[in-house]
């Protein structure tokens, strides 16, 4: 029912978002469900009245895949949710996952003239709301444009190669997408856990959407062993290809102890439980084993997910540990929120100095040393400085390491007349360009460890530089 | 989905399968292993390319009954799929150019150290194999190893087969002859094996290979579950070896990351078991 012309002036003066439903904290440590529920159709129209329809809207600038956000704010304002999507999908080809995971604080919504007094408009509200809605009502293929008869190969199915995969498709080329694992997603699948992004009921339904485009997904394909890049152009006749293989290397602290029974890798740990779903072993095969008491060490948003997983596998106590003060912690507010609502409890301005055995081999504690703030160093944080003394004993019995990724060296190792950046990432020119006549690459093989929309950009761009590439050829 | 070609019960506990594999088969080298699940939620198990064919297309895997998942894919059948199958995954082994090889095989470890020594031999190398297991009706690969072989030496720990005893007490002699030097030694089997002869050969200061079979997850170093200490240095299996040099591996710290799972194997394996005796479904 239209909302009257009285109510809508009040939500135009609404201050803040309108809050979404969630799971219950006490209630949602006991699943692995999703936690928030989004919105339903009447608060998602009135969400969107809050939306001034600025004439030079400044919230579009923040968005790296170029979403007219104020065009499919406007349908939802007149309840025409079929035409929104349609107008979201334009320049999204993931609006499920990115309503859910996207960080609109720091993108889209930092940018709305709301926020300037009180809070943005809900955009990413408001995305995942559209992307539900058509999710639920069956998802429309757009019709298949004229074939172009070039090939592109796509390296990896993270977001970045699922961007680039579509939108090319979308531009009549045929396009195959290369990936090692025997599930689509990369670390949508194996990194983001099922409470934060369900893989049946959203991912794999995206997914499925791109497959719809004409997309040929070839899973169990590892580039760079199975057929190198190389064998991509000579062999396989491709006239262009993507890398987008992500920074799926783990970084470890180096101090002792670390390879001790019951240290994980975030990594090793997230996919466990993700990708293998060890949380539903012994249906499912893979183990996972986990102590009363777990210590996640880094404060981004890995380290988060990381602890909150913990919580939902049965542990009783789950601690961040960090080096820094909770003003440099990585992850995104509402992350940090939700796991201290679970009860993580947060371990500030402490760090780790040795990972303590057992008789067995086992973990039973970790030293920690306090620290404090000094100069700012070459990220322009604090610089962490250990407080002499300070050492003391933490008692636990699980260790996981969140402290960060480094590219996946397959590729690089096996491709001839690639350039290389520093820690080992590919160098890309901003339309993601290598240094090889073909071959583009983006995300987090180019920027080291980001974000998922960022690496949605980058697919994006790249997508359109192969497009201009392939019909100069 | 990859097709099992061929299947061959080679002993009562260890099984031989041919599964088409063509872009794997391209490609694979001595030394690599692949990685595979049974089913849609299997866990992901690595195994050494025993054999491979370019004109089959085809992998040969060679596997031991021991947990959940290597009983189910010995319950399966000629023309049967498996839902997944990559590879292939690791360094290739780096053969020497010449000389005289000792290759050391037991138990199951024959399977992986075939493969070894069929490339020594065809690339010309005098390789003198010694292949032991507990009992002669777990003795596998005894033709093949001997048809890729300068000599062959046998043992079972008893006595069925061979000499009665252990393939260290084969290799102590060739080791103290000093009028053959032995250019490299390479053994692949269960992790005291490993280990055994690792302590054995280095006071002789002969190069001597490893080939490592750790826990792993992803196989392409994205999760470091297979982590090891090589000359201390953490290395990833998976993508740093599989094959490493025996002297410079911490064995006790492998020997106890194998056992993380061990209560959780259990469990799986009963209730695999227990499923097949109710006749429910596999």
């Amino acid at each position: 029912m239209p909302l009257e012309a009285e109510q809508v002036k009040l939500l135009r003066k609404m201050k803040e978002k309108h809050p979404m439903p969630e799971q219950d904290h006490a209630e949602r440590i006991k699943n692995f469900n999703e936690v928030p529920f989004g919105y339903d159709a009447e608060t998602a129209v009135k969400e969107a009245m809050r939306c001034l329809q600025c004439k030079d809207p400044a919230c579009v600038e923040g968005c790296p895949v170029e979403v007219d956000i104020p065009a499919f704010i406007k349908l939802i304002q007149e309840e025409r949710f079929a035409e929104g999507i349609k107008k979201l999908k334009e320049k999204n080809n993931l609006p499920a996952v990115c309503g859910r995971v996207c960080p609109q604080e720091s993108q889209c919504e930092s940018f709305c003239l709301r926020g300037k007094k009180g809070q943005p408009v809900a955009i990413g509200r408001l995305e995942r709301f559209l992307a539900d809605y058509e999710l639920a009502k069956g998802v429309e293929t757009p019709a298949g444009p004229d074939r172009t008869g070039r090939r592109v190969a796509i390296v990896g199915s993270g977001p970045a190669g699922l961007t680039a995969a579509g939108d090319l498709a979308r531009m009549g080329h045929e396009v195959v997408l290369f990936e090692a694992f025997h599930s689509t997603g990369g670390v949508l699948r194996y990194g983001i856990p099922e409470f934060r992004l369900p893989k049946e009921k959203i991912l794999q339904r995206e997914v499925d959407y791109i497959a719809g485009l004409g997309v040929d997904f070839r899973k169990n394909v590892v580039i760079g062993k199975t057929i190198t890049v190389d064998e991509l152009f000579d062999e396989e006749g491709f006239d262009a290809v993507f890398i987008g293989t992500g920074a799926g290397l783990p970084q470890f602290l180096g101090i002792p102890g670390e390879n001790l029974n019951g240290v994980y890798s975030a990594n090793e740990f997230l996919t466990r439980v993700n990708l293998m779903k060890a949380y539903l072993f012994p249906e499912w095969d893979t183990p996972i084993k986990l102590a009363k008491k777990v210590a996640v060490v880094g404060a981004g948003n890995v380290a988060m997910d990381s602890a909150r997983t913990a919580l939902r596998l049965g542990a009783e106590e789950v601690h961040i540990v960090y080096r820094r003060s909770d003003k440099e912690m990585p992850a995104r507010a509402e992350e940090i929120e939700h796991a201290k609502e679970e009860g993580v409890i947060f371990n500030l301005l402490t760090n780790p100095i040795e990972i303590i055995s057992d008789e067995n081999g086992w973990v039973k504690g970790m030293e920690c040393m306090k620290m404090e703030l000094g100069e700012p160093d070459d990220s322009g944080r604090a610089r962490p400085v250990p407080i002499k003394g300070s050492e003391f004993i933490f008692d636990v019995g699980t260790v996981v390491i969140a402290i960060g990724n480094s590219p996946n060296p397959l590729i690089p190792q096996t491709t001839s007349g690639l350039e290389l950046g520093r820690k080992g990432t590919i160098k890309a020119d901003d339309n993601g360009a290598t240094s090889r006549r073909g071959v583009y690459a983006g995300g987090d093989i180019v920027t080291g460890a980001a974000t998922v929309i960022l690496a949605m950009g980058a697919g994006k761009t790249a997508a359109r530089a192969i497009d201009r590439y392939l019909k100069s050829l | 989905m990859f097709k099992i070609v061929t299947k061959r019960v080679l002993s009562a506990v260890n099984k031989l399968m041919e599964i088409e594999a063509p872009l794997v088969a391209r490609k694979a080298r001595p030394g690599q292993f692949i990685i595979l699940r049974v089913r849609e939620n299997g866990e992901r198990i690595p195994l050494t390319v025993a054999d491979s064919s370019k004109e089959r297309g085809t992998i040969t895997i060679i596997f031991q009954e021991i947990g959940k998942t290597t009983k189910e894919l010995g319950s399966l059948q000629e023309g049967d799929y498996l839902s997944d199958f990559v590879g292939p995954l690791g360094r290739p082994m780096e053969l020497p150019s010449s000389g005289r090889v000792v290759a050391v095989g037991g138990g199951v470890g024959i399977a992986p150290i075939y493969p070894k020594v069929k490339a020594f031999y065809d690339a010309g190398l005098e390789v003198i194999s010694i292949i032991g297991a507990r009992t002669a009706d777990l003795l596998i690969l005894e033709d093949e190893m001997r048809a890729v072989s300068s000599e062959l030496h046998i043992c079972t720990d008893d006595g069925t087969k061979g000499h009665h005893g252990f393939v260290s007490d084969l290799l102590q002699p060739l080791l103290d002859d000093t009028s053959k030097k032995i250019d490299e030694i390479i053994a692949v089997g269960p992790l005291p094996m490993m280990r055994v002869v690792a302590e054995q050969t280095r006071p002789y200061g002969v190069k001597t290979l490893v080939s490592l079979n750790p826990i792993m997850v992803d196989g392409t170093g994205m999760c470091g579950c297979c982590r090891v200490t090589v000359g201390g240095e953490t290395k990833f299996s998976c993508v740093d070896g599989p094959v490493f040099d025996a002297h410079q591996v911490d064995f006790a710290e492998l020997t106890r990351r194998s056992r993380t799972y061990l209560d959780k194997e259990k469990i799986a394996l009963e209730k695999f078991e227990h499923e097949c005796r109710c006749g429910g479904e596999k």
